[in-house]
């Protein structure tokens, strides 16, 4: 008898909730956060976690565009100063109002945290914050700087009360994981789980959810499986293999989007002899790929839109430029190339290799979706212009050290890479300061340009962009920057965009969002 | 006996001296992992800050004798990743995956003694041939396959059990583990039973080699002869006698069970030290990867310790050198 009520009072506890009609939603995603604290590690994961707890003085909405968050506008009110706006009616989750003194101690904390392996200080190096009143703040440069809202927006706002003082640890225990975010911190269990409650205080859109609870589930098919037996409800990152098949079923619905990251080819156009070129049968010679009409020929060579169909499984967009259209900077004249061998190998000719050249691709294996099989469909493609190619994939853990500095005086190693690129700030000015400038440690330009493409009229566009304030003045000088870049020098070769995919339980879907994060206000009743 | 002690235990650390340094040395020449941890859009300047701030710009061996130093007054330095000391975080993560081998090793036991006695006993039988070669699959299927496969039938087929993570919590003799909730159970059941199948099929195979070698002996022929029931010869002789070899095998295989339940734990999302191990090393999380391996070999050092130590008192035969003579 004992034991029967035992079981009882299990059985009512097990239901009861239920029954209070508390609402849940758990989340499967592929990447766990390194951290609570949202200044400790600038990466993917991270930034679109904290989103839930933090809020930041400009947000940015599904596609990329700035939208008022904790300020409500932001202006320029001379050539070096911005004016931001703050909101009056935001409560901490501790109750405590939220001032100008936050947004401050913010500005000092963030480019500081100890031990941070990607600090947030390339957002807030050469800003000086002002407090004009509690509701005011001003943002002071040196020089005219046009990206402060773009800057703003991937900055987490933390509370000045709760932050002093606090380490890296007190986040990841919630002491300090206090924020202005629609949900509140409950619990955070490494490698497990991360458990929010509902902020009623919200200044925003009203949290729907009572708990949400975020699962890392690392392998895809496990993320797959977990959304069909209905232990989760949502689901980023479903792989391109399963997206056939879970299009018939009914029991989830698929939401695709665009991502802002390009795949790309970069290619060593620097080095007199580059290490992985060889001439037919493995003799040394003269680099053919600083020649513009090779690069041309091998963009040529892309059949883009069967790499699209076959590799990707229909999930990518051909690409001709460094972001889809749609983004600030974006070029209106850029089309992909066409897929056309025979002036390809006119070109070839032309620059006097006719008879083709050996090469090897390099690429990760774990990083971008199915990049191996874009580094073998590559050397397929280009075979057919004579360049015979061998193709070398590995873990990024050890590539993406020796494509950036795996060569002799930390130059990078290899000749032709597969990479991809995010433009975190949502505008063509980070990926053509980043990839196609002049690498210039001094000047901080070019510090993932591992082909070193150099040209001194591109390097003058990209800083006439960065001192134009007026934003529709500064998308022309980028669309002009990146027509010289890519489409006239090939500086690099664009492949395709990628498309994201989420997986809902039936009934909902999940607006995608061109940044990749996967945020609980986009799971929607359908 | 002291002195043999004391002899293993100077061993040991010497195994844990060499092997740290080459755990050490080899990550290092695999790389850093600056280019993978800084955000792409960092400047020159800032990667180079993160560079010094971890030590990457000094010699391997300066690193390494920096190491040595934090290690010898306890610290095992900092994860590169998360930025919290090493130890804690694997100890942390250990009390979930020692729950889920002791739970594996508690399946493949129910499971695999039963029916390695019966092919054992009636080797001839079709049932039998059938156990022997169902036990192949166990050895022969790759794990993250079939982890997969249980989830789609137990989880999404028939919606038995959960497909992922670790249940609820309770506790019982002040230890927390997810083994004193029903809910804690469901979620472990499929982990471990994956876990388990590769330890079941060796486990069965041994039990019936045992059984195929003792029904021949004389004390089963004596205990038959004595006309004892059927079963008492089976359960107590018989038993008695096969669990020996058994008992040893799997007090060495716990330690496999724990270090090596990596891929299990990735495909369930077990929050466990394997899944631990198993992201550092993708991440080239070097202070992890070296302190996991340390207790790693800790652990097993002191098991072969403890069962070396077993043995002499369990059968005098053996005996151990240098404490005799």
């Amino acid at each position: 008898m004992n034991i029967f009520k035992k079981i009882v009072a299990l059985l009512v506890i097990c239901i009861v909730p239920s029954i209070a009609h508390s609402k849940t939603l758990k989340i499967g995603v592929a990447g766990e956060p390194s951290s609570i604290d949202p200044h400790y590690h600038n990466v993917g994961p991270n930034n679109m976690f904290s989103t839930n707890i933090f809020s930041m003085l400009v947000g940015q909405d599904e596609n990329q565009q700035t939208i008022p968050d904790l300020a409500t506008s932001w202006k320029p009110i001379n050539d070096t100063t911005w004016e931001f706006k703050l909101r009056n009616d935001v409560k901490w989750h501790d109750g405590s109002k939220f001032t100008a003194d936050d947004v401050i101690f913010t500005a000092t904390r963030a480019p500081n945290v100890p031990k941070s392996p990607a600090s947030f200080g390339i957002y807030l190096k050469g800003k000086t914050f002002v407090k004009i009143d509690d509701y005011t703040v001003h943002v002071k440069t040196e020089k005219p700087y046009p990206l402060m809202a773009n800057d703003l927006s991937v900055v987490k706002i933390i509370s000045k009360k709760h932050g002093e003082n606090a380490t890296t640890e007190d986040y990841n225990s919630g002491k300090a994981a206090i924020g202005t975010g629609p949900y509140k911190f409950k619990q955070y269990v490494k490698g497990d789980k991360i458990v929010l409650e509902k902020n009623s205080d919200y200044f925003g859109k009203k949290p729907e959810y009572d708990t949400v609870e975020i699962k890392p589930i690392k392998s895809g098919p496990a993320r797959v499986a977990a959304l069909l037996s209905g232990d989760v409800d949502l689901i980023d990152g479903v792989p391109p293999v399963d997206v056939k098949k879970l299009k018939k079923n009914k029991k989830v619905q698929l939401s695709s989007g665009p991502s802002n990251r390009v795949i790309y080819l970069h290619i060593d156009q620097f080095r007199e002899k580059s290490p992985h070129v060889r001439a037919i049968g493995g003799g040394d010679i003269k680099n053919p790929l600083m020649d513009v009409r090779v690069r041309k020929a091998i963009s040529l060579a892309i059949n883009r839109d069967a790499m699209v169909a076959k590799v990707m499984e229909g999930l990518a967009i051909p690409a001709g430029q460094l972001l889809p259209k749609g983004f600030h900077g974006v070029s209106e004249n850029m089309k992909p190339d066409p897929y056309d061998i025979k002036t390809a190998k006119q070109l070839m000719k032309e620059a006097g290799y006719g008879k083709g050249f050996e090469l090897t691709i390099h690429g990760p294996n774990d990083r971008y979706i199915n990049d191996a099989k874009i580094a073998e469909a590559l050397g397929q493609m280009l075979s057919k212009i004579g360049i015979k190619c061998k193709i070398e994939t590995m873990p990024k853990a050890v590539y993406f050290k020796r494509a950036s500095a795996g060569g002799p005086d930390k130059t990078p190693e290899f000749s032709m890479m597969v990479l991809g690129w995010g433009a975190g700030s949502g505008e063509a000015s980070s990926p053509l300061k980043s990839l196609l400038a002049t690498h210039n440690k001094e000047k901080g330009m070019g510090g993932a340009n591992r082909g070193r493409h150099s040209d001194p009229k591109v390097d003058a566009l990209i800083d006439k962009a960065l001192a134009t304030v007026d934003s529709p003045a500064r998308g022309k000088i980028l669309a002009e920057a990146t027509e010289l870049a890519v489409g006239k020098n090939y500086g690099i070769i664009p492949i395709h965009y990628q498309v994201n995919t989420w997986g809902a339980k039936a009934g909902y879907s999940y607006l995608p969002r061109t940044d990749e994060y996967t945020v609980v206000a986009g799971f929607q009743k359908k | 006996m002291t002195v043999y002690i004391l002899q293993r235990t100077l061993q040991s650390f010497v195994v844990l001296f060499v092997m740290s340094l080459i755990v050490f040395c080899g990550v290092n020449l695999i790389g850093d992992p600056i280019y993978m941890m800084i955000s792409p859009e960092s400047e020159p300047a800032e990667i180079e800050r993160v560079i010094k701030e971890f030590g990457f710009d000094r010699p391997v061996l300066e690193q390494y004798w920096f190491f040595l130093k934090n290690v010898a007054s306890g610290d095992f330095g900092r994860s590169f990743v998360q930025g919290i000391p090493a130890l804690p975080l694997i100890l942390e993560r250990f009390p979930a995956t020692i729950e889920l081998a002791v739970f594996s090793l508690f399946i493949s036991l129910v499971i695999a003694l039963p029916l390695g006695v019966y092919a054992g006993l009636y080797p001839e039988r079709k049932s039998s041939k059938i156990i022997m070669s169902g036990s192949i699959l166990g050895f022969s299927m790759p794990t993250f396959w079939v982890g997969i496969m249980l989830i789609m039938l137990f989880a999404v087929k028939l919606d038995w059990l959960p497909s992922t993570g670790r249940g609820e919590l309770g506790t019982f003799l002040g230890i927390e583990s997810s083994l004193f909730t029903l809910n804690g159970l469901s979620h472990i059941f499929l982990p471990a039973l994956n876990l388990a199948l590769f330890k079941l099929s060796s486990v069965l195979r041994l039990t019936r080699a045992g059984t195929r070698e003792v029904i021949l002996q004389d004390y089963i022929k004596f205990a038959r002869a004595k006309g004892l029931s059927h079963s008492r010869v089976i359960n107590v002789h018989l038993l008695k006698n096969i669990l020996i070899p058994v008992v040893t095998v799997i007090g060495l295989e716990f330690g496999s069970l724990v270090a090596f339940s990596t891929v299990t734990e990735t495909v369930f999302a077990w929050p466990g030290a394997g899944k631990l191990i198993i992201d550092s090393v993708y991440n080239l999380d070097r202070p992890v990867i070296v302190a996991y391996l340390i207790i790693i070999v800790a652990f097993f050092v002191f098991l072969n310790l403890i069962v070396d130590i077993l043995y002499s008192f369990l059968d005098p035969r053996v005996r151990i050198k240098g404490s005799s003579e």
